[in-house]
């Protein structure tokens, strides 16, 4: 195991390209999933609004 | 007139979902597939000994680079002759993408080039230098898109860029040949097919495959976010009006 994580001396250059692989995708993950969630809970909420006054988008 | 129309393209919408949890799942077996496989079951290269484990994220991210590049530019030059807004949305959408794999590419690079190479940059190596444009590009793409408050006139500006900027793409490919500087030729995408041995080709397919999963399903994710976006802003307009 602590073989394995020695990566025949190169930890220092493997583990840190792995780890930033990891972190940039999962915050492009993260932020994208959020930015839609928040988008379809602002339309919903503008929906309900324009339905609670009568309006109607025509 | 209906605003919705133009913000409006439903089939899109209803495709998207559909597409969605597949890209997802396929995303989810092939990186984890191509982890396991490229991390405990690959042997150290002969040359290059464990830092040959850098490559199975480096290569994906420094192709989708390239790729999303191509969707963008090919999305924005159907934007810019057809005026089709889903196109624009296309994109923009896929920008951020590109612009992550980019940088993750420029990153993992430098942490492979270090110790095989003895450097982590080298002004002088042109397919660095290219690739860094192609991060500029990216953010000046971005940043074009975020000053203009008009989409329509912003899509026409972006795209332009984009279009300009596609000169890029060539250069970063044959880079490695026109000049002869620190960065190896190519090993997959050449004439006379891969070199690279195939107990490492294998995995590395598989995370390449993983990325571009990882790619679509994130662009149809951000494409649908930016559609509900701009229906909100019709909502809100005509609400004010």
């Amino acid at each position: 195991m602590a073989n394995f994580f020695a990566m025949g001396g190169y930890a220092a250059f493997v583990w840190p390209a792995y780890v930033a692989s990891v972190l940039v995708l999962g915050t492009a993950i993260v932020l994208s999933l959020r930015a839609y969630g928040k988008a379809r809970r602002t339309l919903r909420q503008l929906e309900q609004e324009m339905g609670e006054t009568g309006e109607k988008d025509s | 007139m209906r605003i919705t129309v133009l913000a409006n393209p439903k089939r899109f919408l209803d495709l998207s979902r559909v597409l969605v949890p597949w890209f997802l799942g396929a995303t989810v077996v092939l990186l984890g597939g191509g982890l396991y496989w490229a991390l405990f079951n690959t042997s150290p290269d002969y040359q290059q000994g464990e830092s040959v484990k850098i490559m199975f994220v480096h290569v994906p991210a420094a192709w989708m680079g390239i790729f999303v590049y191509a969707v963008m530019a090919g999305a924005s030059l159907t934007g810019l002759v057809f005026r089709h807004p889903l196109a624009d949305v296309a994109a923009k959408s896929a920008a951020p993408l590109g612009a992550a794999f980019t940088a993750l590419a420029l990153l993992t690079g430098s942490l492979w080039g270090r110790p095989m190479w003895g450097t982590y940059w080298q002004w002088g190596d042109a397919r660095l230098v290219s690739e860094l444009i192609l991060l500029f590009i990216y953010l000046g793409y971005i940043a074009l898109w975020n000053a203009i408050d008009d989409p329509v006139r912003a899509a026409k500006a972006a795209g332009i860029l984009s279009l300009v900027g596609a000169a890029d793409i060539p250069i970063i490919h044959f880079s490695v040949d026109w000049w002869n500087t620190l960065h190896q030729p190519a090993s997959i995408i050449r004439p006379g097919g891969p070199t690279i041995d195939a107990s490492f080709l294998w995995p590395l397919l598989m995370m390449i495959l993983g990325y571009q999963m990882l790619f679509f399903w994130l662009w149809l994710v951000r494409m649908q976010t930016e559609i509900l976006d701009r229906r909100g802003r019709a909502l809100m307009m005509a609400k004010g009006a």
